[in-house]
């Protein structure tokens, strides 16, 4: 079988041996579970620890696990982690220096070994949030050479999302419940009359290769129309959407609105939207040294940009008020990301709206900046 | 993670004011790609960190100088490093000066306090080349005269007008006093085909940059070199955003027409 096989049909068996297969391959499994109240991303050994017969219901600032009727797998949207605390950890060792009596200093790359990751139930915003950090961490002139370690490694298995939750959005951002090129394997799962199970896709030779190591049947015809049904009515299905308007030119010139102190008034500054977004590559560095002085290690840690020392200068934060940095974080995210890397910093997945404890939502801030330059304009 | 660290050896340190020194550095090994003027590197005191400092020197063997004032506790560290010790270097890193988009034309340097450093080796650079340039004027301000930096520079440098003023004055002062723009009215510099090369502190920045405009310097000819807060230097941390630019990456120089609309809203 190849990359560009027809597309087969997995059922719960097949879903076991392929979790057994990665661990056999001596992967790192990493997958949905039910933990702590939520459905959380964590290393699995076997198919039984995925989140059988559960689901989530959501709100902005709301998340609560839901018990459904079927034995879904995949059918919840973005809990509170994403991918990229296991492809951009939350800390990392950069480099250590070692400072001999004499006075050499030696400085040594913190090379460990990336972990072979498999990612299974990647969603489709999720894996467009993987491309975006790609290309912001190993794009540029300078690669980030431990992300890219991870990231070659990784092997991606896709979920196309049947059931959106109510904060999602992916679609009014480019994006859709399909997922885009980019998996080794894509699965969508089907629950009806003719049982449980999983439509099949291979995105490259490797996700093939696996694919032809499980219990697999080719497609039917009914099974593919089902899947596809089901992805299309989702898009249809989305709990939110941003106003189809150019974002970039309309953030870029809302940088004097008034909304900014509307959402100053509520933001916490807490910056758990920028921990939970996907995409929110922002990191700080710091000095640890050994009680003998002479070894140092140079460590990154996950920062964000509401934290008042992010932009710290000599007389003090460039961004001191509460305005300054939500204004930050929403014009980088949907307007000034596009200068800087091409692309929109923003995939719909709703997670910073659903764990915002103050319950704010992007969404709504946009439309109320749309609303309000159109006020302008029509002064 | 990119950019590790090479270690580089003091080989000269010299005291410029109170809390200001230059240390000129050569590698231990192999040499680093070279700098051009206006860039930056990364510089790390053992134990403390590590900070952007522009170069104020580019050799050619590989060696370099920086000019660091003690703010904090990397750059004291760095301060106080002596002849002999190992620090370590990365980069080159930013967007240099590009000196040779203003050749024919005058070039007119403009510098707040230790934003002479940088500034240096575009000086030399154009001296260095005679002929190549129109009318070279350096304009420097600082806080008081003991802020002064490369006091033997600025009495060598046979540049066509070279002035400094301070804001505040000490008994022994008989310069100019006042902002740096002032010197502005006597430089010998014809607008219109002129290239203005500026650092210092931002608010500095921004009226050197404006009274420029006023005079007819193109925006784009005025070069400024920015600054914020940076922490990897390779487009990674997020820390160094002005908008859209990412200064480590798209600068620290930089056009006036980019720089204006950014600077003029608060706190961006
Ligand atoms: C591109 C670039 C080139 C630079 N070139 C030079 C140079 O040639 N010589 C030189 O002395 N300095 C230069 N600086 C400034 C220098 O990097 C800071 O002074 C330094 O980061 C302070 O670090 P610290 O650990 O000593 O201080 P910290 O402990 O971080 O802070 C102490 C003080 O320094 C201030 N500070 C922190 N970060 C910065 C920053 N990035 N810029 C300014 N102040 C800061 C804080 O507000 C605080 O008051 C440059 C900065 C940039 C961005
Ligand atoms: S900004 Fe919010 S919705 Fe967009 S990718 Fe980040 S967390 Fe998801
Ligand atoms: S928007 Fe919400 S999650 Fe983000 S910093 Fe403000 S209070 Fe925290
Ligand atoms: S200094 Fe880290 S992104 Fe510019």
């Amino acid at each position: 079988m190849t990359a560009t096989a027809p597309p087969a049909v997995i059922d719960e068996d097949g879903l076991g041996v392929l979790v057994a297969t990665l661990v056999a391959q001596g992967r790192t499994v990493v997958g949905p579970t039910v933990r702590d109240g939520a459905i959380v991303l964590a290393e699995l050994t076997s198919s039984a620890a995925l989140p059988y017969g559960w689901g989530v219901d959501l709100d902005a600032g709301r998340y609560r696990l839901v018990r459904r009727e079927d034995r879904a797998v995949f059918a919840h949207s973005a809990g509170p982690q994403s991918w990229k605390s296991w492809l951009h950890p939350a800390r990392e060792r950069l480099w250590s220096a070692d400072r001999t009596p004499e006075g050499d200093v030696t400085f040594t790359a913190a090379e460990p070994e990336a972990p072979a990751y498999a990612f299974l139930g990647v969603r489709p915003c999720d894996l467009r949030a993987i491309a975006i950090q790609d290309w912001v961490l190993t794009g540029g002139r300078h690669p980030d050479t431990g992300y890219g370690r991870r990231r070659r490694r990784a092997l991606l298995i896709a979920a196309e999302c049947t059931e959106p939750g109510a904060t999602c959005f992916c679609v009014s951002t480019g994006g859709g419940p399909a997922a885009d090129p980019g998996y080794d394997l894509a699965l969508t799962e089907i629950v009806d009359d003719d049982g449980h199970r999983f439509l099949v896709r291979a995105g490259s030779e490797e996700g093939a290769r696996l694919l032809d190591a499980l219990p697999h049947r080719r497609a039917d015809f009914v099974t593919e129309a089902s899947a596809r049904g089901a992805v299309d009515a989702a898009r249809d299905r989305m709990g939110r959407a941003l106003p189809p308007v150019d974002l970039r030119t309309l953030l870029g010139g809302s940088l004097a609105a008034d909304r900014w102190d509307d959402v100053a008034d509520r933001c916490l500054t807490c910056g758990n939207c920028t921990m939970v977004c996907p995409t929110c590559f922002c990191v700080t560095t710091e000095e640890v040294t050994d009680l003998t002085g002479d070894h140092t290690e140079r460590w990154q840690r996950w920062d964000s940009c509401f934290d008042l020392d992010f932009s710290h200068l000599h007389e003090g934060p460039v961004r001191a008020s509460p305005r300054a940095r939500y204004r930050q974080w929403l014009t980088h995210k949907l307007s000034t990301w596009h200068d800087q890397f091409d692309s929109s910093g923003c995939v719909g997945c709703g997670r910073c709206v659903a764990w915002c404890p103050a319950g704010i939502d992007l969404t709504e801030e946009v439309a109320a900046l749309h609303a309000e330059s159109g006020t302008e304009t029509r002064r | 993670m990119s950019g590790l660290p090479v270690p580089h050896l003091v080989t000269d340190r010299r005291v410029e004011t109170a809390d200001t020194v230059t240390l000129r550095l050569e590698p231990v090994g192999a040499a680093l790609a070279e700098f051009t003027p206006g860039q930056f590197a990364m510089v790390h005191s053992f134990g403390r960190g590590e900070i952007p400092l522009s170069v104020s020197s580019v050799q050619s063997t590989g060696g370099l100088a920086h000019t660091v004032r003690a703010v904090g506790a990397v750059s004291a560290g760095l301060c106080a490093a002596r002849v002999g010790d190992v620090l370590g270097v990365h980069g080159p890193y930013g967007t240099g000066w590009e000196l040779e988009r203003a050749r024919g034309r005058d070039v007119l340097v403009v510098a707040g306090g230790i934003g002479l450093a940088p500034l240096r080796p575009l000086v030399l650079e154009a001296l260095a080349d005679p002929g190549g340039y129109g009318r070279i004027s350096v304009l420097v301000g600082a806080r008081t005269p003991g802020d002064l930096i490369a006091r033997d520079d600025l009495a060598r440098w046979r540049t066509a007008y070279t002035a400094v003023t301070v804001d505040r004055p000490d008994a022994h002062w008989d310069g100019d006093v006042g902002v740096v723009t002032r010197l502005l009215d006597r430089a010998p510099f014809a607008p219109e085909r002129t290239w203005a090369f500026v650092c210092g502190p931002e608010p500095m920045i921004r009226a050197t940059a404006r009274d420029l405009a006023r005079l007819g310097v193109p925006p784009h000819r005025v070069r400024v070199s920015l600054e914020r807060n940076m922490r990897c230097a390779t487009g990674h941390c997020g820390h160094c955003q002005l908008g859209p630019l990412l200064i480590c990456r798209d600068g620290p120089v930089v056009g006036w027409d980019r720089a204006e609309p950014l600077l003029s809203v608060r706190e961006l």
